[in-house]
């Protein structure tokens, strides 16, 4: 295995140091709390030129999506970064990357919507982009944001995926807290990610090629679509590849799903990001009082892992879901759909209890959790499930 | 470079279009016959025209065909009969008249 | 060293609180500990209360939120006391140190802990750092109070970290103030 560095740093300066060693043609940014250091710290590897990259200032995140597109389809490696407000602005370009096909990677750090205005941590920002095309990626420390910006590299520009991918990791929680973090060197890194050999380039005159032509009415636009949905299922073996390969060379494990304690849980809590160590952390505590607790972390969250949860969350009594975003007027949150969607073909029918949390970067306190699994305890029990979704910890 | 066949286009499923929906051949809308979409034709009066070259500027579909920098015809294969040519043209020298049934140049 | 610590830092922003917070964990790592720091970020102004945590731990970190039961609060601003209730979810075993130059028992009793456990240091940081880097910077000279009072670390890893990330951006003078304050606080702070 080859050797790391252990620093003390901040999830953004290790995704700035990733994408640095992802070594990116070029990167077109806009700052917005809590992203800015990583676009910064990456201008400071260009200033300095400790990284070749063409890096361009612009005035939106619309404008840097749009260059992001046109970089890509030229044929350039592009990497970015934003959050909340940036990723709204960024919509239209969303669909436009994955719809053309182009392989950038962008980190995201999750920070909620206006309004009220807030700048700390939810997921309402990159649910509210999940049907964009973009395969996303979740962190839920400074070191899985690491390895997550290495490994969307390779799985984005892999032949048989070509699809733009996201690497989340929760505003100021991971972006800006000192971690302990293991850092690759240089030459393992550009190894593993390797040179990308672009296809259909703009700049390749040999090969002269035309990008964004219409597809209207009787046209193949359906086709183009079924192909995007091809594309992201042939993703699931590819990011399960390349993250075996990435842990190989890290020594530090990668699933789309990771467990913790499920091979005898009577109850589990599903949890993407941050609050997923939180979560294990009291269900440890938990099992000292005889509560069999299990925690399921999704990191992929596009594709969504349907099969991997299913089995792991076959036998337990009864299932709590941590959805740090709403999706108004809808029976839960976005990962609360996608959880009870994957249980519906299992033959014993499992309460999945919705719990909204953390909205706007309200703090996870351990005692909420603790309640959370005081709840499924007694459901598991014979208890009755409350109806409706439950907003954990609000007034 | 051959020609990339689009014949079977419409028969084509989503994995034999080519990636991300480029077309992977230049000057093909060439075989792309608007023609059929016009309803009026440019005539040019050669007796009014400077020869300005006006319309061969302003013609969105680079149909105004020229020879040694001079007028000549209309590719009336690609020209849609926006009218934008007749209605630029500073001395009226080009009169849009109504298209019959018979598109010679198309057939 | 415990299994983990918690420690919750207190002051003005602008004073310094989050370099130190971050100091004190990246004083850790050196130690082969694993660490965490963050500030809690707001829309900051120079002058507004903010408050900042550091964990320090033999086993790897979990957790990510807030200090609500730390093990040490460390205050660079006495002017807080009044208007934050700095003891809030202090653990019973822990301790309070406060820049100023009161006893530890004038302390207590200012911050009504008479016949609590909780333990109470002062160090007079400013002073210290007015006489050794010449501007009130209190920051430095509290992680010497902070790891004596709390027996965190002794203080020469202190010392050889500050040597290594300070002399990347500052003159040696400046160097050896700080090492000056760091010692200085590490020896004089008194612990009630």
């Amino acid at each position: 295995m080859p050797t790391q560095k252990t620093i003390a740093a901040t999830g953004n300066t290790v995704v700035a140091e990733a994408m640095r060693q992802c070594a990116p043609d070029m990167m077109a940014a806009y700052p917005i709390t809590p992203q800015t250091t990583i676009v910064e710290e990456f201008a400071g590897f260009v200033a300095k030129g400790r990284v070749h990259t063409e890096y361009i200032t612009v005035e939106s995140e619309h404008s840097a999506m749009s260059a992001c597109v046109g970089a890509s389809a030229a044929g350039a490696r592009v990497m970015t970064a934003t959050s909340s407000q940036g990723l709204a602005l960024m919509w239209e370009e969303l669909h436009i990357a994955s719809g053309m096909r182009l392989p950038i990677v962008m980190a995201n750090a999750n920070r909620a919507l206006s309004a009220p205005i807030n700048i700390h941590c939810d997921h309402s920002d990159i649910m509210g982009a999940r049907d964009t095309g973009w395969i996303t990626l979740f962190a839920e420390t400074a070191q899985e944001a690491y390895d997550n910006t290495i490994m969307a590299i390779r799985i984005a520009e892999h032949p048989d995926v070509l699809l733009p991918t996201m690497s989340c990791l929760d505003g100021f929680i991971t972006t800006h807290s000192i971690d302990r973090v293991c850092i690759m060197d240089d030459e393992t890194v550009t190894g593993f990610v390797g040179q990308y050999t672009p296809k259909n380039a703009l700049l390749d005159i040999e090969n002269p090629v035309t990008h964004g032509a219409f597809a209207g009415l009787g046209g193949p636009f359906f086709e183009f679509k079924k192909s995007q949905r091809e594309a992201i299922e042939r993703s699931r073996a590819v990011i399960k590849d390349v993250g075996a390969e990435f842990s190989e060379l890290s020594g530090r494990p990668f699933g789309m799903v990771e467990t913790w304690g499920m091979e005898d849980a009577d109850v589990a809590i599903v949890v993407i990001g941050s609050t997923a160590g939180n979560v294990r952390h009291v269900a440890r505590q938990m099992r000292e009082s005889g509560i069999k607790a299990g925690v399921v972390k999704i990191r992929c969250f596009r594709p969504f892992p349907y099969a991997e949860l299913a089995a792991a969350l076959s036998g337990v009594k009864a299932v709590a879901v941590m959805d740090r975003a709403e999706s108004f007027g809808a029976e839960g949150g976005p990962l609360f759909l996608e959880v009870r969607s994957a249980l519906y073909d299992a033959t014993e029918r499992i309460p999945v209890i919705d719990y909204i949390y953390g909205l706007g970067g309200s703090d996870v306190r351990l005692e909420l959790i603790e309640t959370v699994l005081n709840d499924l305890s007694e459901i598991a029990a014979g208890a009755q499930a409350p109806t409706g979704l439950v907003y954990l910890g609000s007034r | 470079m051959s020609k990339w066949d689009i014949s079977g286009l419409n028969e084509w499923k989503s994995d034999e279009f080519p990636l991300g929906a480029v077309i992977p051949e230049s000057g093909n809308s060439r075989d792309y016959v608007t023609g059929g979409w016009r309803s009026q034709r440019p005539e040019r009066n050669d007796a009014t025209c400077t020869q300005c070259l006006i319309c061969w500027i302003m013609c969105p579909d680079s149909a105004v065909n020229t020879e040694n920098e001079q007028v000549t015809t209309f590719n009336l294969k690609h020209c849609k009969g926006c009218g934008v040519c007749a209605n630029q043209c500073p001395v009226d020298a080009i009169t849009m008249v109504p298209e019959g049934c018979d598109l010679p140049e198309v057939k | 060293m415990q299994q983990l610590t918690e420690i919750r830092w207190h002051a003005r922003a602008g004073q310094g609180a989050v370099t130190a917070a971050k100091l004190v964990a990246e004083t850790a790592l050196e130690l082969d500990q694993y660490m965490q720091a963050m500030p809690e970020y707001g829309p900051e102004r120079m002058g507004a209360p903010i408050k900042a945590f550091t964990r320090i731990s033999s086993v790897p970190i979990e957790i990510h939120c807030n200090i609500e039961n730390p093990d040490a609060v460390v205050v660079l601003d006495e002017t807080l006391l009044a208007i934050v209730d700095v003891a809030e979810g202090i653990r019973s075993d822990g301790v309070i140190l406060v820049n100023t130059c009161k006893t530890p028992e004038a302390l207590r009793a200012e911050l009504g802990l008479q016949g609590s456990s909780v333990r109470v240091a002062s160090i007079d940081a400013s002073g210290i750092s007015l006489e050794t880097l010449k501007r009130d910077m209190p920051n430095t000279p509290m992680i010497g109070a902070l790891a004596k009072a709390t027996e965190l670390f002794d203080v020469a890893p202190i010392v050889s970290h500050l040597t290594k990330t300070f002399g990347k951006k500052f003159s040696q003078e400046v160097i050896d103030a700080n090492i000056a304050s760091v010692t200085r606080a590490y020896e004089e702070v008194s612990v009630g």
